[in-house]
């Protein structure tokens, strides 16, 4: 019985849809989220306190950039690259953009495929979901390097407004640590797939309970919301 | 007197009953088992988003300056974002209960925008009129 809250479950009988649902379902004297588990619901709610976070990170750096009386260095040109012959703006930053949002897509396919049991797909898809993410901070890695090399530092850079290190770096580098802890989640819980644990209901090690595929969703509610992050930092800081 | 209630009673949970037996026909070729849908809609998100992160990137690339530049830059951060949650992260499909209590809150985050929109346009008059000859 107290595993069936473990599950996603079915909608109750007698639950109101719509924009009157949302007063039915608050005030039921009873779990709020009716057809959403704890682990899926408390996803949200961890997401929904790193928006927060990341808010707090752009908003200063929103308040930095409006309240310098020195020119904002031009990320155009600070993160244009040299291919060839062609001197390409903001090259780098685009192909990260790519290499998230094909992250992104693998990712949505696998939870499809793990709601199916398709075992092998899923995991597949998860390990393609990492490896695409390891790339991207592979790229960050190389971009941190660049720019440290040409001498930007939290204090000041050769192009204008000293807080612009200080922003870029704090800004890419917690989103780049969330991508970190994204691959090695993908990793663990593919594994976890490919060895059939949610198929024999295999009990976790640490928590000893019963896995099931849902957890596939919650890991990819959590990628995409790296992703997510990466729309509003390409945005205000890249673009802006 | 006990024996109505009881019929209008009854009568209110097979209402209920066949409502969820509605919804459940409804809606179930696509809950058959957690969130599944069909891969197509996966893919015609995902080439969306490809395409907004062009026209994204082709903004810079062409070097738009002015408003046009910053409303094109929120146009497609705000689509890209909303394909996101609502289709790759599910929300499209959630119960409103949910729906609203993850969206709502982070809207009230454009309120700290404005209050230090007008912090920093103070901090910013204060710089230009003391630090001006330095600066």
């Amino acid at each position: 019985m107290a595993e069936t809250t473990l599950m996603q479950p079915k909608a109750a009988p007698g639950t109101i849809p719509g924009l009157r649902g949302i007063a039915a379902d608050w005030a039921s004297d009873q779990r709020a989220f009716k057809n959403v588990s704890w682990g899926k619901a408390m996803m949200w709610i961890f997401l929904l306190s790193d928006t927060f976070i990341f808010s707090c990170f752009l908003l200063s750096y929103m308040t930095a950039r409006m309240s310098t009386t020195v020119p904002w260095p031009n990320p155009s040109e600070v993160f244009a690259l040299n291919i060839g012959s062609k001197h390409i703006p903001l090259i780098l930053i685009a192909i990260m953009t790519f290499v998230l949002i094909s992250s992104s897509g693998t990712m949505a396919m696998a939870v499809n495929f793990g709601y199916r049991h398709d075992r092998v797909r899923t995991a597949a898809l998860m390990l393609a979901t990492a490896a695409f993410g390891a790339t991207f901070v592979g790229m960050q890695a190389f971009e941190w390097t660049k720019l440290i090399m040409e001498g930007v530092r939290p204090w000041g850079n050769p192009w204008g407004a000293p807080q612009f290190g200080a922003c870029f770096f704090m800004i890419t580098g917690f989103h780049g640590t969330h991508v970190t802890i994204g691959v090695i989640f993908l990793i663990a819980i593919a594994r976890k797939v490919l060895r059939g644990d949610f198929d024999r209901e295999r009990r976790g090690f640490f928590t000893s309970r019963k896995g099931y595929y849902e957890i596939v969703e919650i890991t990819g509610l959590y990628w995409h919301f790296v992703d997510l992050v990466w729309v509003f930092i390409f945005a205000f800081f890249y673009l802006w | 007197m006990t024996n109505a209630a009881v019929h209008v009673e009854g009568q209110a949970a097979q209402h209920a009953l066949h409502a969820y037996a509605h919804d459940a026909v409804a809606s179930g070729a696509t809950h058959a088992a957690g969130q599944q849908h069909p891969i197509k809609l996966y893919l015609v998100v995902w080439g969306w988003l490809f395409v907004l992160s062009t026209c994204s990137y082709l903004v810079d690339y062409f070097g738009i300056h002015g408003h046009l530049r910053w409303s094109l830059i929120l146009l497609f951060m705000v689509l890209k974002a909303g394909l996101i949650v609502a289709v790759f992260m599910h929300m499209a499909w959630e119960r409103l209960a949910l729906a609203y209590a993850i969206l709502l809150p982070p809207v009230l985050v454009l309120v700290f925008v404005a209050i230090m929109v007008f912090e920093s346009g103070y901090t910013h008059l204060l710089r230009s009129i003391f630090f001006a000859a330095t600066a």
